[in-house]
């Protein structure tokens, strides 16, 4: 188990090294820089604006500027935001929290809606039901996130049964405990909803044909001759038989929700990295970038690292190997 | 079986064709130019095409009334239909045109209406421009973004499995390594990583090669690390040993033995990136960070949407993401069907479909 975890661990290590190298030269490569706008300014000094690409070490080689930024993330800072003038971590940090609330949510709710609905779908495979789910789901996956999303808005502001946009009521900022928990309730709603409208289709799906293989093999007959109650049979034996594809399943839908949820977080206003890093690549603001996009790498990576041990701890054939 | 495969991929791949053919003969299918502004007219309901008038006779040339602005110049504009004056529908109009137009201009459109009346049958948007018209111009750019896009990824990633699977040793080490780092990434961010390196404002005609290259080559991981599992496995049949035995080169190889090999991966991973692609283009269009306007694109006539009062009062501003749902949903069933067909190594167990979709999502 240690000597697993070790060799997936460097791995991941190694793959967030790439990551931040990568997204470092791509942003060097970029033409324009947070200081350009500056240099138009009347009223800024070409003095100055050499002297402020200086102070924040723009004039260095490139290797040079990575070192000094691998040091500030060793001192938990990763690196310095132009725009804010402040290093990113604070920044970042609130930000991360919302995105993570919002996209753990829609996994739960996600997974938790397409389970019943796979198995049942599978249970009944080649009949109305299924011909009626398979149809929805092709729908539902033929829709782009943005319409989706826009759509789920439309439909609010038209009904105006729940708050659109932000995460919390202005007047609430004072209220404290379970007034606020209720608020931040009710603004998620409509972001999970998207989120799980738009992941839903592809989990189904998966749910359906893990299921289907199973329900094929000889010990599923032998169950159903021995007079188990089919529910029994779908959840008790079935699904646990089933679990292997869709634990790994899990780690990799963990990465299509952090794509989802970056689009969603920018049509309802929600204040998570999504916005964030659009505003980032917006201003060129470059170390802001780096770290927004290593810490969506990061929860891939985690997600998959999850899946993994998981799948270690539920599978005995993958102990062996 | 096989049969009923073929005919969904021919179903599939002619109505498919056709939309391409529509979008590309935008010039003469859409009544007017994608920038042409109607600044008197904006926000203006879809037409309504009248076969029958308010007497209730019959009229076999569908007309269309004028929308009338009775809202305040304040608010959103609330239109009327006023049809004291009615607009019967002209097919194949001879162009008015004020400026001198470019050569392959064609000089006539399908449909259109006679001087003063104008015709928007999906609507216009905030400058007063015919969302018809801009539909079909911005397909050109988002559906063959998705084309050429696709053919770049899958091109790279073609070539660099079938380097890494091959020939392996150190050239499989480290594309392998490379396409595991771009695979770690969460798409939308790849995207926008590899898209920080452009310049922020993207205009027309090469900067939209820019946009494809970027939008290619965050897909190209994942295919090749199909094609290197295909290769990896043709390379050991018989076939394949008997060639080298008789001499052949690498390249003969490559091409006579393997290449045909991983056409079912090629063909199958291309109907699911193709979407893939379109959906990239719409969603950085979208977020401004696509092709810039006046350039209409399926992604940036959706962006006008991101402010509340035009969400909440123009459902017809939409219509670009619904055109949406159709192409996928042909490109999901050209998928399925050619999985299904190719049987193809890695893809034939019903499991694997799934997903190789979601992973391609990721």
């Amino acid at each position: 188990m240690i000597h697993f975890l070790a060799q997936r661990l460097a791995r991941a290590l190694f793959v967030l090294f790439g990551v931040s190298v990568l997204t470092f030269v791509l942003i060097d490569l970029a033409p324009g820089e947070y200081f350009q706008a500056m240099r138009l300014s009347p009223q800024i000094s070409r003095e100055t604006v050499a002297a402020l690409r200086i102070e924040y070490g723009l004039e260095r080689p490139l290797p040079a500027r990575y070192l000094r930024w691998l040091g500030s993330v060793s001192r938990g800072e990763l690196g310095f935001s132009f725009a804010y003038n402040s290093p990113v971590w604070p920044l970042l940090r609130t930000r991360t929290g919302n995105t993570l609330i919002l996209t753990f949510s829609a996994l739960a709710c996600s997974w938790l809606v397409a389970i019943p609905i796979g198995v049942m779908v599978a249970s009944r495979a080649g009949r109305w039901q299924d011909r009626i789910f398979g149809i929805g789901t092709a729908f539902l996956q033929a829709t782009p996130d943005v319409l989706i999303g826009l759509g789920v808005l439309a439909l609010a502001l038209r009904v105006r049964w729940l708050p659109t946009g932000g995460m919390y009521a202005p007047a609430t900022s004072e209220i404290e405990g379970s007034g606020k928990m209720k608020d931040l309730v009710l603004h998620m709603v409509l972001p999970v909803l998207a989120l799980t409208a738009g992941m839903l289709p592809v989990l189904v799906r998966h749910v359906r044909s893990a299921m289907l293989e199973v329900l094929d093999t000889p010990f599923i007959t032998a169950a159903r001759g021995h007079g188990i109650p089919p529910c029994r049979i779908l959840f008790g034996y079935a699904l646990p038989a089933a679990a292997n594809p869709l634990i790994s399943m899990f780690g990799l839908s963990v990465g299509a929700l952090l794509s989802g949820s970056l689009l969603i977080e920018v049509i309802m206003s929600w204040p998570g990295v999504g916005p964030m890093l659009l505003e980032a690549i917006l201003q060129r603001d470059p170390y802001v970038v780096v770290a927004v996009v290593l810490f969506s790498t990061l929860f891939l990576v985690a997600g998959s690292l999850l899946a993994d041990v998981c799948l270690y701890i539920a599978d005995p054939r993958i102990r062996v190997e | 079986m096989n049969h009923m495969y073929k005919k969904k991929i021919w179903f599939a791949a002619l109505s498919l064709a056709s939309v391409h053919v529509l979008v590309l003969g935008a010039g003469f299918f859409a009544p007017y130019d994608p920038a042409e502004q109607h600044r008197d007219a904006p926000f203006e309901r879809p037409m309504r095409l009248h076969i029958f008038d308010s007497h209730g006779r019959f009229h076999l040339r569908p007309y269309v009334c004028t929308w009338v602005n009775e809202g305040n110049s304040l608010g959103p504009p609330r239109y009327a239909e006023d049809c004291s004056h009615t607009w019967p529908l002209r097919f194949l109009v001879r162009e008015e045109t004020h400026a001198p137009r470019a050569a392959l201009g064609p000089a006539r459109h399908l449909l259109g209406v006679d001087a003063p009346g104008r015709v928007f049958l999906l609507g216009t948007d905030d400058y007063g421009r015919d969302q018809l018209s801009r539909l079909l111009y911005g397909g050109q750019v988002s559906l063959f973004a998705g084309l050429l896009a696709t053919g770049l990824s899958l091109g790279l990633g073609a070539i660099l499995g079938c380097i890494a699977g091959y020939f392996g040793s150190w050239p499989d080490d480290v594309i392998m390594r490379v396409a595991e780092i771009f695979m770690a990434l969460p798409w939308i961010y790849l995207l926008f990583a590899l898209r920080a390196f452009l310049p922020l404002n993207l205009g027309a005609g090469q900067p939209f090669f820019l946009l494809i290259s970027v939008i290619g080559l965050a897909g190209w991981a994942r295919p090749s690390r199909l094609v290197r599992g295909v290769v990896l496995s043709a390379k050991q049949r018989d076939f394949v040993h008997a060639a080298r035995g008789f001499g052949a080169s690498n390249v003969y190889i490559l091409r006579r033995h393997i290449l045909p090999e991983i056409m079912g991966v090629v063909l199958t991973q291309a109907a699911l990136l193709i979407s893939q692609c379109i959906l990239a283009e719409i969603t950085l269009s979208f977020l401004g960070l696509g092709l810039g306007e006046p350039a209409p694109s399926w992604g940036n006539m959706l962006a006008g949407l991101q402010k509340y009062y035009v969400l909440e009062n123009c459902w017809w501003m939409l219509v670009s993401g619904l055109a949406l749902v159709p192409v996928f949903l042909l490109y999901h069933l050209l998928a399925d069907a050619l999985c299904a067909h190719f049987k193809a190594p890695g893809l034939s167990r019903k499991g694997r479909m799934t997903i190789e979709k979601l992973q391609v999502a990721i």
